[in-house]
């Protein structure tokens, strides 16, 4: 508990004729709650301030001459306040603001989304007046109008109470939609030109769209807290009934934030997906990706069965599954006795029970360390980062961020890459002005809304700054100050480096934010060449004897060398220097040189592949395992602080988990991996004994020189847009359709040397290829260029085979970019 | 019809007292006129005496809720290192009410000087005045004046000498009945949507962008000088002991010279109708209100009850803004009734759910009744409403809206009845088509 939340000052008062001591500035409607008496209510939100608009939480406190709201009104001591459950003024008040809130409301229950699951409908069960007096005529509107393509607005079923306003403004910073006109035609929209005359929607965009659609990360949440049927998303609206539905507590697969979540679903079908209420971790929030990114689970190239490639035809085919794995183990078993050996590339999704089967698998059952969970740019500096500064250490949590009297960003920019975190930020910011720093080539709108300072850093030149500048240091230098790291800050060669020696000199406590659900359980399962489970470095003798004690093994059964990285592995296998290599959720496209890592795919002589969707990885494979995908699954994932976020399975299917998989593969080589079930891996897991062996040594890489950019040439600064062309955010086009617009961005002294403005065609290449997209000039770092790594029109991996910090072309295209702002068309109103 | 001595001695010309001058609303005219004689006495008082004064002379404010001037000055933190700001609430939009902005087109001076005063007082360095979207001609007359004062070094650094510093800025709103409340001021003058604030904080400690703000009418603020000059005493022998001092009175509908007539507190509607030349020839004296249309209406009873705060209060009305409106026996009071919940209803901010919703539906109710639609039933929802909005609603303003429905009714019950039961002839013909959608509906249900 930290020091804001033991109470200092407390005042006693009664409430309906109990008396109650609660913390002096307490609102009246919270501590009413607290002795189970629940006062109705609308616009009263406990994370969104107070703004007493609905009235339908008016108390009789006495002294006052009329009632009040109770959500506004701080308690006092002394004060007598009786609700409706005991004061007549008080409920005759309440029953007429709920008969005034009906009067304009369709009472459309039968047909609306929220029916079933509806406050008003529930409150004007408990409050109102059986029958309505009202016998006029409603205000009416055409439905729906689309706020966003995902969310959609009933204006006829809003009661006004601004609660979807107030978080886009307070909480998520993007004060897109805003309450519009007055009287009882006030209703919440987007901006719209014609409203003001102009032609509606910009050109090329559907103009139920708006001029300013919403374009918020974070809108999804508008539609949960929207307290009536108002706010729907085109994904769930129309599919089913709360009451049909069954809702399992769930953990997100997406990204390193960890939220909980409710998966409500019908018939083995997921219909949505809820923010779950999680003080620790994501409050009451979600991001759009986590909450509607679900339909790649049911895409039309879901793999249901093992399929193994035919010697004749030379093609996949399906195959039973103890044929696919007995080709996988012979396949597997030959090239383990070979000089080439296996890799294991398990990529960054992986539930922590997963990963450590595959590090267990690598260790045992193929022996080698050849094992690595990094699909994207690394380092080997980063591997000794990983292992010395993050693996086995607790913290700091999301509250200590909240907390910390200042806040360090490199390589992260958490609205797009830990976008809970960010709101963590924000709200830190807000409440108390916490001062954020970051690292970065330009300010981005995240920066922006969170007040950072951004210290201007061209990719690459991170460890030079980390190093010496002094502002950053005397930041730090505060006690309970955060340096929070990001998984790109590897891609700077000494970056790392520098940072672990700033937090050393300063005090301050380091967080690494990596991006993927499973990269901080796969670095503790021990996915990495030089680190077995535990954190314990494969090098120590004392590291390796625990392991072997613990899983049964006979000294000299486990490698004493590092192993390869996912680089090296690949390279190996492009030289035909490997025999084998098994591939769990691994994207080819988000590795450096996306065309390099497929050419080693095809190169290596056999290729097992445990996946959920006919991958490329699948489509090269020898022998093709279909997986369980997280929903149909138990399992754990740590969020980026270290926290253990356990789930069990939402939907009961036969797909299995890659351990389970794993065990049986394990066993056709003669080895007891006993990672069948999920109970038995958590088992093993909590029985492993606390390390004493040293641990790894933090790296001590110097700055390297920032590359120079010759004429015509700047260094490439890109990260992923939190929505953009993930695989796991395939399926859903609404989706897509919030996701920012695909822009290459540069400074003002670049573009004038190209003599380019906002909207222009800028075309960035490399030897392997060239994007050309419209440009967008901000404050940047001269000779830098930043462009969306997976976006539309903006496949950096795959399109140029660079990462942060290479040196790219810049010149000023002749022809004009395809639009990549309005690439998915959705129909409007939702009718899907 | 002449006024008698006994109303004419009512009369207490001082806030317009130059109004008959000609080019009053220019500083050589005003200065001639006693103009800028109270700045220079008040820039050489401490502030506090200037705050002490104004409380002595029990000035209360004009612009309708009658609250001490010189105390809610008083509410304003000194030396909290914050700016203080002065607005004047030139947003008069009450129903009735039309004495601002004739002070402000004749005497726009006696508005500056009064604020000069005031922000010498409350330690403001700049003032605003938030003038109402339609009154185009104030504002610029305001704009001149300012500028005229500026060049005379009655604005600007070290005005007259003394080292206080003013700058006065002319805002104009875009015409919403709700940025007179005072709060709503200040959000529109900071340039968001014009809604009320949640009280408290209060403005005397986080007004205007969230320093410490005193929001005063203009008839307030014009009023400063004249006590400058005049002292406590003077005010106080004008009036009546709790309600002191001159007030504006803007008398309109079935008398003969509707206008503004400044009488001391507590004149009484028989004065003011006499002041006014008399009731309209064939027009008796049905229905009035005090204070403009959120004050509940009176009727031919009320006749000899003071016009001050106290006495209004105790009539079951309040003096608001002294909108005396005089309707007769020609005029129906339902229909009086309907025209002003359509004005509250159009005027509602929307962000309170009383407000909103319940003018939306008393308008269509009302409308119903004078379209000979209504049911005895309607009446009880009225009151209901009436009940259920009152004190109900997020600011002042909706409460407002009951008042003349309440009132009507509470005079007026036999004239509803008269359309309910069909003794009086329909005001509208059938209430308004249904929309397309019940239309549609309707057929459905038909088929």
């Amino acid at each position: 508990m930290t020091a804001l939340d033991t109470p200092t000052d407390e005042v006693t008062l009664t409430i309906d004729g109990v008396e109650v001591t609660a913390p002096k500035g307490a609102l009246i409607i919270r501590v009413a709650e607290k002795l189970g008496i629940e006062i109705p209510r609308f616009c009263d939100h406990p994370l969104l301030a107070p703004v007493g608009a609905c009235r339908q939480c008016l108390v009789d406190v006495e002294g006052q001459r009329k009632p009040i709201t109770s959500c506004t009104t701080p308690i006092a001591d002394g004060m007598v306040v009786r609700t409706h459950l005991t004061s007549e003024v008080a409920r005759k008040a309440q029953q007429g603001i709920m008969e005034f809130l009906l009067i304009n409301h369709p009472l459309d229950c039968p047909v609306c989304d929220k029916g079933g699951e509806c406050p008003l409908q529930n409150q004007a069960m408990s409050t109102g007046a059986a029958e309505s007096r009202f016998q006029d005529v409603k205000r009416t509107y055409p439905k729906p109008i689309n706020l966003s393509t995902q969310v959609l607005l009933d204006r006829e079923r809003c009661v006004q109470c601004a609660r979807c306003t107030r978080f886009s403004e307070e909480i998520a910073g993007d004060p897109f939609i805003e309450l519009m006109d007055r009287t009882s035609d006030e209703q919440v929209n987007v901006y719209r030109e014609e409203m003001f005359g102009g032609e509606p929607g910009p050109a090329g965009s559907h103009s139920d769209l708006g001029s300013e659609p919403l374009r918020s990360y974070f809108s999804g949440n508008t539609i949960q807290i929207c307290p009536v049927g108002a706010l729907t998303s085109a994904q769930y609206r129309f599919r089913s009934r709360p009451f049909d539905l069954v809702s399992t507590p769930s953990v997100c697969e997406h990204c390193a934030a960890g939220c909980a979540q409710r998966t409500d679903h019908r018939r083995g079908k997921v219909m949505r997906r809820l923010a779950g209420d999680d003080p620790a971790v994501n409050e009451e929030w979600d991001c759009d990706k986590g909450r509607f990114g679900f339909r790649y689970v049911t895409a039309f190239d879901r793999i249901t069965e093992p399929m193994v490639r035919d010697p004749q035809t030379g093609a996949l085919r399906a195959a039973a599954w103890s044929e696919a794995l007995a080709v996988a183990a012979e396949g597997l078993r030959r090239a383990r006795d070979s000089s080439g050996g296996v890799g294991v590339l398990t990529g960054g999704r992986l539930t922590v029970e997963d990963a450590y089967a595959y590090s267990k698998f690598a260790r045992i059952a193929l022996r080698t360390n050849d094992v690595d969970f990094r699909a994207r740019p690394l380092s080997t500096e980063e591997a000794d980062f990983l292992a010395a500064a993050v693996a086995g250490r607790q913290g700091p949590t999301y509250a200590e961020v909240e907390q910390a009297s200042a806040v360090v960003l490199a390589g992260l920019e958490p609205e797009e890459e830990c976008p809970i975190l960010f709101l963590r930020m924000r709200k830190a910011y807000r409440k108390r002005a916490l001062a954020v720093h970051a690292l970065a080539p330009f300010r981005t709108t995240g920066y922006e809304k969170l007040g950072a300072t951004v210290l201007p850093c061209a990719p690459g030149s991170e460890a030079t700054l980390l190093a010496g500048d002094a502002s950053l240091a005397a930041a730090l230098s505060q006690p309970g100050a955060v340096l929070v790291v990001g998984e790109r800050l590897g891609g700077a060669p000494g970056g790392l480096s520098a940072a672990v020696a700033l937090a050393e000199r300063t005090g301050a406590r380091l967080a690494w934010v990596p991006r993927r659900a499973g990269e901080r359980g796969a670095l503790e399962a021990g996915c990495l060449p030089h680190l077995l489970p535990g954190g314990r470095p494969v090098t120590e003798p004392r590291a390796r004897a625990e392991l072997a004690g613990a899983w049964g093994l006979e000294a000299g059964v486990l490698d004493s060398r590092p192993g390869r990285d996912t680089g090296a592995i690949l390279a190996a296998a492009t030289a035909g220097d490997l025999g084998a290599l098994v591939v769990a959720g691994v994207d080819p496209a988000d590795l450096s040189d996306a065309r390099a890592a497929e050419q080693a795919l095809d190169a290596v002589p056999f290729l097992v592949s445990l996946e959920l969707r006919n991958s490329a990885v699948a489509r090269r494979a020898d022998v093709v395992l279909p997986v369980a995908p997280t929903v149909e699954k138990a399992g754990s994932f740590l969020t980026w602080e270290g926290r253990l976020r356990p789930f069990e399975a939402v939907l009961a299917t036969g797909a299995m988990t890659d351990a389970r998989i794993l065990d049986a593969l394990a066993s056709q080589l003669g080895v007891q991996l006993n990672t069948r079930d999920v109970p038995a891996v958590r088992a093993e897991l909590a029985a492993l004994p606390a390390t004493d062996s040293p641990r790894h040594p933090p790296p001590q890489v110097a700055p390297a020189p920032p590359p120079v950019p010759a004429d015509g040439q700047a260094v490439l600064a890109t990260w992923h847009q939190l929505v953009d062309l993930g695989t796991l955010q395939d399926g859903d086009d609404e989706l897509a359709g919030t996701a920012r617009p695909s822009v290459v961005r540069l400074g003002k002294e670049l573009a004038t040397r190209l003599g380019v403005g906002d909207g222009d065609p800028v075309t960035v290449g490399t030897g392997t290829g060239a994007l050309t997209l419209p440009v967008e000039v901000v404050d940047m770092v001269d000779a830098v260029v930043w462009l969306p790594t997976n976006s539309p029109g903006a496949t950096v991996r795959r399109s140029l085979g660079a990462a942060a910090g290479a040196l790219v072309s810049v010149s000023v295209s002749v022809s004009v970019p395809v639009s990549a702002s309005v690439f998915v068309s959705v129909s409007p109103g939702g009718s899907r | 019809m002449t006024p008698s001595e006994g109303a004419l001695a009512r009369l207490t010309p001082v806030l317009t007292k130059r109004w008959l001058s000609p080019d009053a609303w220019r500083r050589e005219v005003y200065e001639q006129l006693d103009g800028y004689t109270a700045l220079r006495k008040a820039l050489a008082a401490h502030p506090d005496d200037l705050i002490a004064l104004v409380k002595d002379s029990g000035l209360r404010g004009r612009g309708g809720a009658g609250f001490p001037t010189g105390l809610k000055w008083g509410f304003i933190p000194q030396a909290d290192g914050k700016p203080h700001y002065l607005v004047v609430n030139a947003d008069e939009g009450e129903p009735g009410t039309c004495k601002d902005l004739p002070l402000m087109m004749v005497d726009p001076h006696s508005l500056i000087e009064g604020a000069i005063i005031t922000s010498y007082a409350i330690r403001a360095n700049l003032a605003f005045i938030y003038v109402r979207g339609e009154a185009v001609h104030a504002a610029r007359r305001l704009q001149h004046a300012v500028a005229e004062a500026r060049a005379a070094g009655y604005l600007g650094t070290d005005i007259l000498g003394s080292g206080f510093e003013l700058e006065v800025v002319i805002h104009c709103g875009a015409g919403a009945y709700i940025c007179g409340e005072e709060t709503a001021l200040l959000d529109s003058l900071e340039g968001f949507r014009g809604q009320p604030r949640l009280r408290p904080p209060f403005p005397a400690t986080h007004g205007l962008y969230a320093c410490p703000t005193v929001v005063n009418n203009v008839e307030t603020i014009a009023t400063v000088p004249y006590i400058v000059l005049g002292g406590a005493q003077w005010f106080r022998g004008m009036g009546t002991e709790k309600s002191p001092g001159p007030k504006i009175y803007s008398v309109s509908g079935r008398v003969n010279d509707p206008g503004q007539y400044e009488c001391g507190l507590g004149v009484t509607l028989r004065e003011l109708i006499e002041l006014a030349g008399g009731m309209q020839d064939g027009h008796e004296l049905s229905f009035w209100t005090p204070g403009g249309s959120s004050t509940p209406m009176l009727t031919a009873e009320h006749l000899d009850v003071p016009l001050d705060f106290e006495a209004m209060a105790a009539a079951g009305t309040m003096l608001g803004t002294t909108a005396v409106q005089v309707f007769s026996d020609q005029d129906c009071p339902v229909y009086a009734a309907y025209r002003w919940i359509e004005f509250y209803h159009h005027e509602s901010c929307g962000k309170c759910t009383p407000c909103r919703e319940g003018n939306f539906w008393m308008k269509q109710v009302l409308r119903r009744i004078l379209s000979g639609e209504g049911t005895h039933a309607d009446l009880d929802t009225l009151l209901d409403s009436c009940e259920n909005l009152l004190g109900r609603s997020f600011c002042a303003f909706g409460d407002g809206a009951a008042s003349p429905v309440q009132s009507s009714i509470k005079y007026f019950r036999q004239t509803y009845l008269d359309y309910v039961e069909g003794r009086r002839p329909p005001l509208f013909g059938s209430p308004p088509p249904r929309p397309a959608w019940a239309a549609t509906e309707l057929a459905g249900a038909a088929r």
